[in-house]
């Protein structure tokens, strides 16, 4: 990718998203030195943090040519915006910020929290990661995903619809075929 | 057929009852004399009947459920529908499942959703405002926009809980009343259930006959959830649909339908 015109590296976003849970153990995780080389080994330049509803509250930093430069908020109307803007996404395992994530085309990290009592989330994301639509990890595993991922190898997860399911409905009542 | 194996079952057990009812007659005639065992064999015969008469109905219910109309013409009476929206990414799943629906054939539409989701009904708002806007001048039926109140919030302790239960199934059961919906369109989480028993046993009573279709999680892959699984084994549930094939294996009434997100 080329060079911004002031000579810097280009801007390269990892938005970590918690949506409206509390999902401390992922925000700290990121907030690791580890992790954040890693990223930052990895080209990415700025940290984003949604934290939603947690009490852990990372480190902010303004980044530079050794670290990456790191920012959090709590929520926001425009998560779209955020999602839309990086380059990488690491998400809790909500279906909503999934497959909004994975509809923009944005490779995704999806981390489940083994805190959650019933803990169905995880069937998802280790179902998709199964089928290659993204990574699958734990919040003391992120650092390893990040340093293993291969981005190219990802497949693209085309939305589904919900046609068939109209189309039962309407033959169950009697209605006739369109 | 197995409604009639029910029945015959059924009748040899009242008729037993009635043979040890006759026994008991000889007893109250000797200590109450004739008149008080004949009204005890009349009250319990239409308690025997009564029950017997509710239990034939619950099972023709049942057994009725699941099974499709006959072939409409096109022109026919749309129906009205009742969408519960489950909050996050169920009410987007469900929104997905209303934009291919034919609107014509599912109206007046009736929406609800808990009432501590501010966000689903104003989703639910903004989608039929658009399609009033691409009727244009056709009269659009008014949609309803309800609110329900849950009867068990996430971390709510079970003390409060019975109460907060049981004045969440009253208020469930004043919105049935009002609405009586002839279809039901569900997709979790606990929301749906008094609304869908309500339905059921609306139908045992003849009071309205509806047709309840559920739509499972996507984020269901293994196992079915609670409520899912509840509408599934009563056979409450008209038509099931589950978006994995795991799940299809595993529930084999239900539709595998492929991924709605």
């Amino acid at each position: 990718m080329a060079d911004t015109e002031d000579g810097s590296k280009p801007k390269k976003i990892v938005f970590v998203t918690v949506g409206t849970t509390c999902f401390d153990a992922l925000v700290r995780a990121v907030d690791t030195q580890a992790v954040k080389e890693e990223l930052f080994r990895r080209g990415y330049t700025h940290l984003l943090i949604q934290m939603g509803r947690g009490s852990y509250v990372p480190w902010k930093s303004g980044g530079g040519d050794e670290s990456i430069a790191v920012d959090h908020f709590t929520f926001s109307s425009s998560i779209a915006d955020h999602l839309r803007s990086a380059s990488l996404v690491i998400s809790h395992a909500g279906s909503g910020s999934i497959f909004e994530t994975l509809r923009l085309g944005k490779p995704l990290i999806v981390v489940v929290n083994e805190d959650l009592m019933d803990n169905h989330q995880s069937e998802l994301a280790e179902e998709l990661a199964e089928r290659k639509h993204l990574y699958c990890a734990r919040p003391q595993t992120i650092d390893q995903t990040i340093a293993n991922m291969n981005l190219e190898s990802l497949i693209p997860y085309t939305a589904g619809d919900a046609t068939p399911v109209a189309k039962i409905i309407n033959r169950f009542l009697g209605f006739p075929d369109d | 057929m197995q409604l009639n194996k029910v029945s015959e079952e059924i009748i040899h057990f009242i008729l037993l009852r009635i043979q040890f009812q006759s026994l008991g007659v000889f007893f109250f005639q000797s200590r109450f004399g004739f008149d008080r065992a004949m009204a005890f064999i009349v009250a319990m015969g239409i308690i025997i009947v009564g029950i017997a008469a509710i239990f034939i109905r619950v099972v023709y219910v049942v057994h009725r459920t699941g099974k499709p109309l006959k072939p409409r013409g096109k022109a026919s009476r749309p129906f009205s529908t009742l969408i519960v929206l489950g909050s996050g990414g169920h009410t987007a799943e469900m929104l997905n499942v209303l934009q291919v629906l034919q609107k014509d054939r599912f109206s007046p539409r009736v929406y609800i959703a808990a009432a501590t989701d501010n966000m689903s009904l104003q989703k639910a708002r903004l989608l039929e405002s658009s399609l009033a806007k691409e009727a244009g001048e056709k009269v659009v039926k008014a949609s309803q926009f309800l609110q329900i109140y849950r009867s068990r919030e996430v971390g709510q302790s079970y003390l409060t809980s019975v109460w907060t239960t049981l004045v969440a199934i009253a208020h469930a059961l004043w919105i049935m009343i009002r609405i009586r919906p002839e279809v039901i369109l569900c997709n979790g989480p606990g929301t749906c259930i008094p609304l869908c028993i309500i339905a059921f046993l609306f139908k045992v009573v003849g009071i309205r006959w509806s047709f309840v279709f559920y739509v499972e999680s996507i984020a269901r892959v293994q196992r079915l959830s609670l409520s899912g699984f509840i509408l599934y084994k009563l056979h409450i549930a008209d038509q099931f649909f589950v978006q994995w094939p795991q799940l299809q294996r595993k529930y084999p009434r239900a539709h595998y339908v492929g991924c709605l997100m």
